[in-house]
């Protein structure tokens, strides 16, 4: 017995193998499981409280030809798209800002991390009453300086709920894409600036050629993580408007949720957010490549 | 439930009307007994929706205490918001595990039937003693109109809550009794500056109002048969309201999820929508002397009859459920019956004060809805209900059709003028076909 043990404690294999297996247990168990029933489920006709069978891709017909399903994947892609492009904007703006030397340099880093640490549910019920049709505080400032005559229907017409949401996702997305590309522009080294000065490059010039071009690696990372998180919110709009009105804001999320749980039907549920994966591996994927031109481009194999 | 049984119980009562409220009325004569043998070391899990008024569980509670000292039965009782236990009801089903009963909403019996214990004897006895059953407890309860697959709790009203001095400012004495003289007074209160209003976003509750108004005009979901029947002369009549309806109402009515009307309604800016007795109950139990003073002021009305001729209302319905997998079935039944009988019955639906209304007839006697008139019009909430899949059968179809908001989405549509009456009328077909798998 004692040999056996020895020799397991001294062979580099058998030892790699004890210690990856709690991470792949995990992993196995919490990821890849409930991935493959979520899955599977979307083949089956499974309903809440009762097993189903294989019905292969009804489902996927059943959604594809489904109109609410056809205007929750425009609704999606439009958040996404909108949201995304605005949270880079806004984002890289400000982590600009912040690394140039400010006073209270460090407190303003840290109060700009605030709405992405304050939890979604809160944040979002400060929204739904910023947008309440009775007592929205932004209408009533309005109204009180007589620019408008009747308050502004936020979550009551279909584009403006379209928008308002968007704005409550950039307010709460904007922090992590600042603050994780101001980490980006502190590794730049100041010597490319100085560098660039002395050949007389004008500040813009300088961000053209040297801030975006060496913080484009950090830019792909990030962009993947804010797609994937816009792409698949679900508090936000539960919380504001439930996917109304007149179903305009609902997402592949939230109407997955809603035909699985409240409404039963477990399996096409299941199938509408089978149907979000091919999305997100479309992000990944641009990410993926967008990081190996990366790699070329700073002298590497590829 | 038979009319010998309710005709007997009228009779019985009807001299017992002038009984100053808080006496007990004795149930119907010839009552007989019933009583079930709980199993040795019974214990009982009790899964059930909360809460809306604090009274409920208070005088829940309190039954549940005389219950376990009555029979050393240790009972614990669990709460989650309604939405939440639709999806572990349906666990427990699936799994065969959890609570040995579970206090549910609408149409869920209906979606695991056969996971249920029959309580056929228990309900027929509640029946009998109590003035009978309300038609709209066997549909959802009795759906094979033999075997009870669970036994009734009533039903939270959701009926029209008004502001008294506004609705008589604008030259009404009441709440009109049917739908054109309803239409009137929502325009009237408009053209007054003090306008009503009703949830038409994705709301699970108070968006309910649009089955009354597809009902009211004699339009339904589905028929007998399950077909659907939504493309019909009365719904495209219903939504031509709708329309006429909507240009009264507030602005942004079409975002208003469950609680927006009860906020808009106590801080005055609407003048009549729809909801539970809850909007009163707190404004009448709240230290602020402003609030009070506008309790003062709400009053309740039934929702209008339309030109259907018969009440058309729609309320959340509560079941009480018991799992075949109770390792206790005895003590389960023992339970429901002892919470049903009148002794505990009616202190709990006083304790609601009036959020919820009984399944029983013998209970239109509770004090409950004469300590306060402004309780009265919500007395016949089982009574005047119908389930979300009328006319059809409840079930997957059901269920799912009424959690995918196609009724609400398809007035919202009509009435806010995004779409046609016949194109929403139109598109809510299709949807309800794919539910109902033509």
């Amino acid at each position: 017995m004692k040999p056996l043990l020895h020799r397991l404690q001294n062979s580099r294999n058998a030892l790699g193998l004890a210690f990856m297996l709690p991470a792949a247990v995990l992993l196995l168990l919490f990821l890849t499981y409930p991935l493959g029933l979520g899955t599977w489920l979307g083949f089956t006709d499974a309903k809440i409280g009762r097993g189903g069978s294989w019905i292969g891709i009804e489902n996927f017909d059943f959604l594809v030809g489904d109109s609410v399903s056809q205007l929750a994947l425009f609704n999606t892609v439009f958040y996404t798209v909108v949201a995304s492009i605005a949270k880079f904007v806004l984002g890289l703006w400000l982590a600009v800002l912040l690394n140039k030397n400010l006073p209270f340099k460090s407190f303003f880093r840290a109060v700009v991390l605030l709405p992405w640490i304050v939890p979604t549910a809160l944040s979002a019920i400060a929204f739904w009453w910023i947008y309440d049709a009775q007592f929205s505080v932004v209408s009533w400032v309005l109204m009180k300086l007589g620019w408008i005559d009747r308050y502004v229907d936020f979550l009551g017409n279909p584009w403006n709920a379209r928008f308002s949401t968007i704005v409550a996702n950039v307010w709460r997305g904007v922090p992590f894409v600042a603050i994780s590309l101001l980490a980006g522009l502190q590794t730049i080294s100041p010597s490319y600036y100085e560098a660039s000065a002395i050949d007389g490059a004008t500040p813009w010039q300088q961000f053209r050629h040297v801030t975006l071009p060496l913080l484009s690696p950090i830019i792909a990372v990030v962009m993947t993580f804010s797609v994937l998180f816009t792409f698949t919110d679900f508090q936000l709009i539960y919380v504001l408007t439930r996917g109304g009105p007149l179903n305009s804001t609902h997402l592949m999320a939230t109407l997955a949720f809603q035909r699985a749980i409240p409404g039963g039907a477990l399996g096409e549920g299941a199938a509408l957010a089978t149907l979000m994966v091919p999305f997100l591996l479309a992000a990944i994927m641009f990410s993926y490549f967008g990081l190996q031109r990366r790699a070329w481009q700073q002298g590497g194999d590829k | 439930m038979s009319d010998f049984n309710r005709r007997k119980f009228l009779e019985g009562t009807a001299g017992m009307a002038t009984l100053g409220t808080g006496a007990l009325w004795t149930p119907s004569a010839g009552a007989q007994t019933l009583a079930y043998k709980p199993e040795k070391g019974a214990r009982l899990r009790v899964l059930r929706w909360s809460r809306f008024v604090q009274g409920d569980i208070d005088a829940y509670m309190v039954n549940v205490k005389k219950f376990t000292e009555k029979t050393g039965i240790e009972v614990r009782v669990d709460n989650e918001g309604w939405e939440d236990v639709r999806p572990k009801a349906a666990v427990a089903a699936n799994t065969g595990a959890g609570p040995d009963v579970i206090l549910s909403t609408n149409d869920d019996a209906n979606l695991y039937p056969d996971k249920l214990l029959d309580v056929t004897d228990l309900c027929e006895y509640l029946g009998k003693k109590y003035g009978g059953w309300y038609p709209a407890c066997e549909a959802y309860l009795r759906p094979d109109g033999k075997k009870w697959i669970g036994v009734a709790l009533g039903a939270a009203g959701s009926l029209v809550v008004y502001r008294e001095s506004h609705v008589k400012a604008a030259g009404f004495d009441s709440v009109p009794k049917d739908t054109d003289g309803f239409l009137k007074l929502y325009k009237a209160l408009a053209a007054k500056g003090t306008p009503g209003g009703m949830a038409l976003g994705n709301a699970t509750g108070d968006s309910g109002w649009c089955h009354w108004l597809l009902w009211a005009f004699g339009g339904a979901m589905v028929d007998k048969d399950n077909k659907v029947t939504l493309d019909s002369p009365a719904t495209l009549k219903a939504l031509e309201y709708a329309k006429e309806l909507y240009a009264s109402f507030v602005p942004g009515t079409l975002s208003w999820l469950d609680p927006n009307n009860n906020k808009a309604f106590l801080d005055g800016q609407i003048s009549i929508t729809n909801n539970g007795i809850s909007v009163y109950y707190a404004a009448k139990n709240s230290p602020d002397p402003k609030l009070k003073e506008i309790a003062a002021d709400i009053n309740h009305a039934a929702f209008p009859i339309g030109p259907v001729g018969v009440p058309t209302e729609y309320h959340l319905f509560f079941n009480q459920m018991i799992f075949k997998y109770t390792k206790y079935p005895q003590a389960a039944k023992e339970f429901l019956r002892f919470m049903m009988e009148q002794e505990q019955f009616d202190p709990w639906l006083q304790g609601g004060g009036g959020y919820v209304a009984q399944p029983l007839r013998a209970y239109e006697k509770s004090a409950v809805w004469t300590v306060d008139p402004k309780h009265t019009p919500y007395r016949d909430s089982v009574k005047n209900l119908r389930p979300a899949g009328y006319a059809g059968r409840l079930g997957y179809a059901s269920a799912g059709a009424l959690a995918d908001f196609i009724v609400p989405n398809m007035v919202a549509e009509a009435g806010s003028g995004s779409k046609t009456p016949k194109e929403a009328m139109e598109r809510a077909q299709k949807r309800a076909e794919r539910y109902y798998k033509v």
